[in-house]
C-alpha cells in the first residue's frame, strides 16, 4: 500500500544508522518530529480532530491522492484523545462480512506501517484470542470462526487444552467465575503502541506539507446556503474546500455547531494498568461473554478495561462501580492479577452509534464529511479508517470497502449491528 | 458518581439507576416511518443539558426523567414519570 510516499525527510530519516550517529553525538542532532504549524487562511481539505484517524487521513490525502494543502485542526494536542486512551488491541475477527472487510483491509496496513512511516508503531501481532466459557460461547466463536475463514481472515477454534498452553494463568477450575470451555484466536491480530501511532501519522503527513495545528478548538462552521465554506476556531476562521469531522467522543457536539444530529451518543468508557511486572502474558485475552480484556504492554504493566460507564458524558471521567466490576473481572479470569498494584486509571469518551459501527461519508452539508461512531473499538481501524476517509474526500465517492458505513443505513434500515442489540447504544 | 434523588424513595446512588434513552427519543406507536426514524435516530447528544429517562432498576423501578448536564454530571431536576410514557 505504499503510494507516492515522499522520501525528503526534512527532519532526517529515522533509521539504525542515524541512532548510531546519534549516539556518537549525545544524540542532540534530533529535531522536531513535525513543525509546530500556524493556521493558515485556506485550504483544499481542513480536517477537524487530531486524533489518530484524522491523522491517518491527512497522510493519506498526500501520499495517496497527491492533496497537501491540509490542516488538521486539533482543540489539544494530538493523540490527546481516545488515541492515547484506548487499550490498543488490534484485530479482524469480527462477525459480520462489512466489518470483516473494513478491520482486515486495516489489519493489512498495520503489517506493513512501521515501514510506510518510518516510525516505530510498535505493531506486535501476538494474537487475540476470544475465551468461550459455556457451549453456547463455544458455538458462536466456531461459527464467528467459520464466517472469518470463509473470508479468507485467519481463526483458529482452541479446545480447553490448547489455551492452558497459550495462557496457563487463567483459572481453568470448573468453579471458575467463568469456566473456560476453548477459545478462538486470531494470531495476526495483537497491540501497538498508541502514541507511536498519532505521532508516527503526524510526522508522515508533515513531510508531505500537511499542518498539524494544535490548540486550536473548531467553534462553528462557516455557511453558505447548504454548502460548508470553512470553520471557525479558537485561533480564527479557517476556509476550507472540504471539512471532514474526525473527533471521535465529539462527533454529536461537533454536528451539532452545524446544526445536525446524528445518531451518536457519547459515553464514557474505562481502562486501568498495573504496575510492571515481569512478561506473564503474551497474547491479548478477550470473551466471547465479557467485555474483559487483558494484555500486557511492552513496558510490562498489564493493561485491562471492561464496560462501558452506561450512560452518556462528555466528562472523560469513569465511575469507580463500573472500574470495580472491570477489576473483578480480570481477576475473576487471571487470579494472579489480584497480587498486583494498579498504578492509573482514566476513561475516553466513545461515540457509540446506534448499531454499533462506524458511519463514514457524506453529510447532510455539501462539502462536509463524518468519520466517526467508532464507538470503543476504533484504534484497530485507525489506518484502514484514514484510508478509506482519505478517498472519499479526494475522489468524492466511498471506497466501496466503506460503502455500508453511510450515514443513511440507518434511515433504510441497512444498520451492521454486530452485537445484534438495536439502537441502544448503553447496552453494547 | 452521581447521587439521584429518587421522588419515590429519596437520594440513592447511581448504580440503583440504568439510563434508558433521552426524553425526546420516545417514539410513538402510531408515528410514520420518516417520523419514527427521526425520532429514534437524531441525537442532540449535547455537551450540556438534556432530558433524560432513567429508571430505579434496583429500588422502586420507577421510571424518572432527569434532566442532566452531560459534561458535569449535575442533575438538574428529577421528575417521576407515568406509565404511558415508554411504549
Ligand atoms: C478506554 C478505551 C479503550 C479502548 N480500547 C480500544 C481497543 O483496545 N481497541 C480498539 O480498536 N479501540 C479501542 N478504543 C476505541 C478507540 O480509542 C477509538 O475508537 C479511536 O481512538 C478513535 O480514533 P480518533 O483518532 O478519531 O479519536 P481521538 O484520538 O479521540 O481523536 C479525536 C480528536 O478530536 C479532537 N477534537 C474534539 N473536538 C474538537 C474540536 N471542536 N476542534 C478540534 N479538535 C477537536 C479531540 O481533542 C481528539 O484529539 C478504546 C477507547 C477507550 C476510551
Ligand atoms: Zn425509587
Amino acid at each position: 500500500m505504499t503510494g507516492t510516499r515522499s522520501t525528503r525527510w526534512p527532519q532526517g530519516r529515522y533509521s539504525a544508522l542515524a541512532l548510531l550517529r546519534g549516539a556518537l553525538g549525545g544524540h542532540r542532532h534530533w529535531g522536531r518530529a513535525w513543525r509546530a504549524a500556524e493556521p493558515r487562511a485556506s485550504y483544499d481539505v481542513v480536517i477537524i480532530g487530531g486524533g489518530a484517524h484524522g491523522l491517518a487521513t491527512a497522510y493519506y490525502l498526500a501520499s495517496q491522492h497527491g492533496i497537501r494543502n491540509v490542516a488538521v485542526v486539533e482543540k489539544g494536542w494530538i493523540g490527546g484523545g481516545n488515541t492515547g486512551r484506548n487499550t490498543t488491541i488490534v484485530r479482524s475477527n469480527y462477525r459480520q462480512a462489512p466489518l470483516q472487510r473494513l478491520l482486515e483491509h486495516s489489519l493489512k496496513l498495520w503489517e506493513g506501517l512501521s515501514d510506510e512511516l518510518n516510525y516505530n508503531v510498535m505493531f506486535s501481532p501476538r494474537g487475540a484470542l476470544f475465551l468461550g466459557h459455556s457451549d453456547a460461547d463455544m458455538t458462536r466463536l466456531a461459527e464467528r470462526g467459520d464466517s472469518l475463514r470463509a473470508m479468507g481472515i485467519d481463526a483458529e477454534l482452541m479446545d480447553v487444552d490448547a489455551v492452558r498452553r497459550l495462557v496457563p494463568l487463567l483459572d481453568f477450575s470448573p468453579h471458575a467465575r467463568w469456566p473456560i470451555q476453548g477459545g478462538m484466536i486470531q494470531h495476526r491480530g495483537g497491540t501497538a503502541r498508541h502514541d507511536a501511532v498519532a505521532w508516527g501519522y503526524a510526522r508522515a503527513a508533515d513531510n508531505l506539507g500537511v499542518d498539524v495545528i494544535e490548540n486550536c478548538e473548531v467553534t462553528g462552521f462557516v455557511r453558505e446556503g447548504d454548502r460548508v465554506t470553512g470553520i471557525e476556531t479558537t485561533r480564527g476562521a479557517i476556509a476550507a474546500g472540504k471539512v471532514a469531522i474526525c473527533v471521535a467522543g465529539n462527533s454529536g457536539h461537533v454536528a451539532g455547531l452545524a446544526g445536525l444530529r446524528l445518531p451518536i451518543e457519547s459515553h464514557t468508557l474505562q481502562a486501568y494498568v498495573t504496575e510492571p511486572v515481569k512478561p506473564m502474558i503474551d497474547t491479548v485475552i478477550m470473551s466471547q461473554s465479557l467485555h474483559c480484556y487483558i494484555s500486557q504492554s511492552d513496558k510490562g504493566g498489564i493493561v485491562a478495561g471492561g464496560d462501558p460507564d452506561g450512560f452518556p458524558s462528555y466528562a472523560q471521567r469513569g465511575q469507580p462501580v463500573r472500574l470495580e466490576d472491570a477489576i473483578a473481572q480480570a481477576i475473576a479470569l487471571v487470579p494472579a492479577l489480584s497480587r498486583l498494584r494498579m498504578v492509573r486509571c482514566w476513561s475516553g469518551v466513545t461515540d457509540m452509534s446506534f448499531d454499533g459501527s462506524p458511519i463514514i461519508g457524506d453529510l447532510p452539508l455539501r462539502n462536509l464529511y463524518i468519520n466517526g461512531g467508532w464507538c470503543y473499538g476504533g484504534f484497530k481501524a485507525t489506518p484502514g479508517s484514514g484510508h478509506l476517509y482519505a478517498h472519499h474526500l479526494a475522489t468524492g465517492q466511498p471506497h466501496p470497502i466503506a460503502a455500508p458505513f453511510d450515514l443513511p443505513r440507518f434511515a433504510q434500515g441497512r444498520t451492521i449491528d454486530e452485537a445484534g442489540v438495536g439502537p441502544m447504544p448503553q447496552h453494547r | 458518581m452521581m447521587l439521584i434523588d429518587c421522588p419515590h424513595c429519596g437520594p440513592r446512588a447511581q448504580e440503583e439507576f440504568t439510563y434508558e434513552r433521552t426524553r425526546d427519543s420516545v417514539v410513538p406507536l402510531d408515528a410514520a416511518p420518516a417520523a419514527a426514524m427521526a425520532t429514534l435516530y437524531a441525537r442532540a447528544n449535547p455537551r450540556g443539558e438534556e432530558d433524560e429517562i432513567w429508571r430505579h432498576t434496583l429500588g422502586c423501578r420507577g421510571w424518572l426523567e432527569l434532566r442532566r448536564h452531560r459534561m458535569t454530571h449535575a442533575i438538574v431536576a428529577v421528575r417521576p414519570l407515568g406509565p404511558a410514557v415508554l411504549p
